[in-house]
């Protein structure tokens, strides 16, 4: 006991944080690692059905229109937490059944997989009223005249409709992959291996509850610090040749 | 002929023009779905975890109440320095914002309830202390989480409010020999809670769905319950879905409740 305290008081917080075993910071990194990859993820697919879910509700018939407006209204009501658990018993579950069903064995979905399609379907929610809002934001004059032109509604989207709501989504996109870097933090609590897990794991072992938290929030602070800086970055290329925004930062 | 029936029976024919035939069928599956649910799956739980789902209900309430309260009259200042205060004063503002907004809610639960709970301890004069029987629950550290992230997020929307409230309004009181906390009062607060109250309804549900994170430091909030009934008797999905089913109607007064507060300030700004 005596000797175990005394290796306490000498361990320091470079000894803690050092990278390779004995310290814990490889393991924070290793979490962060973890943590980028389904934040990207997540937000990837998160773009998709936002696309898709505005599309949806702009031009979709009654049925799809009201279809998107209880997804988007129930994921954005609910927690993420329960929608995470929810989804994640009942999305490996239905796979296994169908698997069991069509006559396969069924398959262990890795945590990295599961945590980038929850939390993929709950982004979905967000950027479909982002994406909506900013396709609406455009000179209706632009969508008619490339009509008029006689462009396929694939090269309207890619040509047109996506290059010009940009600007608009930039800011509400934004912060929607802010939340998803932070939202990773939640799949801690299903017991997946990002930061916030592996901060806890080291923060356990150790005692040094205050080092490895606050360690762990510079990690997450910086990841928003340059997020910021390349968000800035492609709002100015997005934005180029508009009138620019004060006060934006 | 159709005006006049507007006139008359505004809610029926709203409802009418919202009930149209798709919408019917696909109310009608909703409902099989419903009974569905009712019949295949195991609802037998519930007698005996009532009690307790209606004390973590009041929980989870009680404690989006209190830590709203506290982060919004705790936002005012930080807005006000951040908009108007002197630069010692807007510097720390904007960092506690930034660190709040950057950082994970769960990642400061943890930080203050593992972190300062296994610091306490280690002086004799906080646990011998009055503070010490709260200071050992889990709820006090819960509250003060939320709270400062309500404060950080709704400390940036004050910035925005009171910054966007229109000078001549203000030099229009100093001129009228108004008095500096009179401004405040009077003019320059009212104006920015006005302009900050659309997304307080926002912020309200996001602090709602923020709620359940107390559970992970032992909080028995509403979520928990869940949770215990998963770990007591193996039923996964049922709790899940209910629990879903309560933030929905907790999110739906919400909404409702700021949409009759809004209603009654009025609409336009100068």
């Amino acid at each position: 006991m005596e000797t175990l305290l005394s290796a306490f008081a000498q361990a320091s917080l470079f000894d803690l944080l050092a990278p390779s075993p004995p310290g814990w910071g490889g393991n924070l990194l290793r979490g962060l690692a973890n943590s980028v990859q389904i934040a990207l993820g997540a937000f990837g697919i998160g773009l998709l059905i936002g696309t898709a879910g505005a599309y949806g509700k702009l031009y979709g018939g009654p049925v799809v229109r009201d279809l998107m407006e209880v997804y988007t209204t129930v994921v954005r009501a609910v927690p993420e937490l329960v929608l995470i658990l929810l989804l994640y018993y009942a999305g490996t579950d239905l796979i296994n059944r169908l698997l069991a069903a069509m006559g396969y064995a069924p398959v262990d979905i890795s945590g990295l997989v599961a945590g980038i399609a929850v939390l993929g379907f709950v982004q979905g929610a967000y950027a479909t009223e982002v994406i909506r809002g900013a396709i609406l934001s455009i000179p209706q004059g632009q969508i008619e005249a490339a009509c008029a032109y006689g462009m396929s509604p694939l090269k309207l989207l890619r040509r047109i409709t996506l290059p010009a709501m940009l600007p608009f989504a930039i800011p509400g996109l934004a912060n929607l992959w802010l939340i998803a870097t932070k939202d990773t933090a939640l799949l801690a609590v299903v017991g997946f291996n990002e930061l916030t897990l592996a901060t806890r794991q080291a923060a356990g072992t150790t005692k040094a509850y205050f080092t490895f938290f606050i360690a762990a929030g510079a990690l997450y602070l910086l990841l928003t610090l340059f997020s910021n800086v390349i968000i800035g970055w492609i709002e100015k290329r997005a934005r180029r040749g508009m009138p620019s925004v004060g006060g934006a930062n | 002929m159709a005006r006049a029936a507007n006139v008359d029976t505004p809610t029926a024919s709203r409802l009418r023009l919202w009930l149209r035939p798709h919408r019917v069928v696909m109310i009608a599956i909703a409902l099989g779905l419903v009974a569905l649910a009712a019949a295949t799956m195991r609802w037998d739980w519930i007698e005996r975890y009532w009690p307790l789902a209606l004390q973590g209900l009041w929980r989870t309430i009680w404690i989006l109440a209190v830590t709203c309260t506290l982060g919004f009259l705790l936002a005012i200042p930080l807005g006000l320095a951040q908009a108007a205060g002197p630069r010692w004063l807007a510097v720390p503002a904007r960092a506690f914002c930034t660190v709040i907004r950057g950082t994970p809610l769960l990642l400061q639960l943890w930080l203050l309830y593992f972190g300062l709970g296994s610091l306490f301890p280690q002086f004799p004069w906080i646990r011998e202390s009055e503070l010490w029987p709260y200071l050992r629950q889990a709820w006090p550290y819960a509250v003060l989480g939320l709270t400062l992230s309500f404060a950080g997020y709704e400390g940036e929307v004050m910035r925005g409010a009171f910054a966007g409230v229109p000078r001549g309004q203000l030099e229009a009181a100093r001129a009228f020999g108004m008095r500096r906390t009179t401004i405040f009062r009077r003019i320059w607060l009212p104006q920015a809670i006005q302009r900050a109250l659309p997304t307080l309804a926002g912020e309200t549900v996001l602090q709602l769905k923020a709620t359940p994170l107390v559970a992970t430091i032992t909080v028995i909030d509403i979520y928990a319950v869940a949770g215990r009934v998963r770990q007591d008797t193996f039923i996964v999905y049922e709790p899940l879905l209910l629990l879903a089913l309560v933030y929905l109607m907790i999110t739906g007064i919400i909404v409702y409740a700021f949409r009759r507060l809004e209603k009654r300030l009025p609409a336009r700004l100068g």
